[in-house]
């Protein structure tokens, strides 16, 4: 199984809960906007430390409250692709692609630039970039850090629908060869329909 | 303006040495003070803010004057860098950088302090999801995007200090060659009478070295920026 979740965790007066056990491949996580989403990937990263729980991934403890285990983010190999791109903004594209330092990447560098199409982007700073551009670009980090499994959180919500339309293929393409576990979180039922191997509705 | 006169060589290098020696030895101060300030939660904070602040509020005079009650030769601090390292600040230069300094830490921190609480967390924390440990995260993200604030502070520290007068005065008096900068030079040259001239050339000096100080830290902003157009001030 890829993800064994069972968190909960209190911020302020609410409460997140989830279960789950998942099968290989692409995991939805599938709700309306603040029911903590993006807090559950949070965990899953290291972010934020939940109250109670244990996370396992790919058959890697990463979190146990019981066992006092909190392995720090660093050291999680977590492919994060954020809803807002968080490219570093005083880094070239090029600095920021070869920023992650996980271990060995499953495609090499110039396979990486080929598959998103953004080896022509290199030289460029972030703040002159388009939406699709900083999107593929923060992917493109996310693989190149060699991580044992990836985290997407919303990552097209921030495109108009034609971007949408050039990263979507690239997230099926990345499913279907990199064969590692992915937690993509989203409020979009048909994209959800399209890419999940399987729902969590929160 | 003719060249300058030995003695007003000696003024305006004193006065470099001065400054520059004290926004230095400032810098790592006032980097952690700014740090604590904005990213540490602790008890008594206030009374850390109210102190980093406080040359800020009181007359430069009692500045002086608390200084000398510390770091003179008697004092509790004074004599003991005296007897273990040989550091004495009473009439000297020295005294005259630690006096600067001091003057311009409330201006370096919060300078500094205002930059890294703008630094955006989110970053931080996708470094650290890209594998970067405590100490890279602070290297590569925290300080670069940090930097426009601490080279405003160092500015500020610097320009506050070739101004410095009140709290340097008291601590280590006007020595010519030792503790008379620019200001001191200034006043004690308008204590005579028909020095006109000579406070006009030390004033015109004064001016120029604080617009040059300007125009070189606009100048080494923009290429910390890498093009990118960034303020100090």
């Amino acid at each position: 199984m890829s993800f064994d979740i069972d968190i909960d965790h209190r911020v302020g007066d609410r409460r997140i809960i989830l279960q789950a056990r998942t099968g290989p491949g692409l995991v939805a996580l599938f709700g309306t906007s603040g029911v903590g989403k993006t807090s559950i990937l949070n965990m899953v990263a290291g972010l934020i430390a939940p109250g109670r729980g244990r996370i396992d991934v790919d058959g890697e403890l990463l979190f146990d409250s019981e066992a006092g285990i909190d392995l720090p983010p660093a050291r999680r190999r977590a492919g994060y692709i954020f809803q807002d791109g968080r490219l570093f903004p005083h880094m070239r594209v090029r600095a920021n692609l070869l920023y992650g330092r996980h271990g060995e990447p499953p495609l090499p560098f110039a396979a990486v630039l080929d598959f998103l199409g953004i080896g022509h982007l290199l030289d460029r700073w972030p703040s002159t970039l388009s939406g699709g551009e900083a999107q593929r670009v923060a992917i493109g980090r996310a693989l190149l850090s060699g991580p044992r499994f990836l985290l997407m959180d919303e990552p097209l919500s921030s495109l108009d629908p034609a971007r949408r339309e050039e990263i979507l293929p690239v997230i099926e393409r990345m499913k279907r060869d990199l064969a590692m576990p992915i937690l993509y979180v989203s409020h979009d039922r048909a994209e959800v329909e399209r890419l999940a191997d399987h729902i969590i509705s929160m | 303006m003719p060249g300058l006169s030995p003695e007003e060589w000696t003024i305006l290098l004193l006065s470099l040495k001065v400054s520059l020696v004290a926004v230095a030895a400032m810098l790592p101060v006032a980097f952690a003070f700014a740090w604590l300030l904005a990213r540490v939660r602790f008890p008594g904070k206030l009374l850390i803010d109210a102190f980093v602040h406080l040359p800020l509020v009181v007359p430069p005079v009692v500045t002086g004057w608390l200084l000398l009650i510390l770091f003179g030769q008697n004092g509790p601090v004074g004599g003991w860098l005296e007897r273990t390292i040989g550091l004495s600040f009473m009439f000297r230069w020295t005294g005259a950088a630690l006096a600067s300094a001091i003057m311009a830490m409330p201006l370096m921190v919060r300078a500094m302090r205002l930059s890294i609480e703008g630094i955006d967390l989110r970053l931080e924390g996708a470094a650290r999801t890209l594998g970067a440990g405590r100490w890279r995260v602070f290297l590569t993200i925290s300080l670069p995007l940090c930097l426009p604030g601490v080279m405003a502070g160092l500015v500020l520290g610097f320009a506050r200090s070739i101004g410095e007068f009140g709290a340097t005065i008291t601590f280590v008096s006007d020595v010519p060659g030792e503790t008379r900068t620019l200001p001191i030079a200034i006043y004690s040259a308008l204590q005579l009478p028909g020095a006109e001239v000579a406070v006009t050339r030390l004033a015109i000096i004064s001016i120029l070295l604080s617009l040059a100080a300007l125009v070189a830290s606009e100048a080494l902003a923009r290429r910390a920026s890498g093009g990118r157009t960034n303020h100090v001030l």
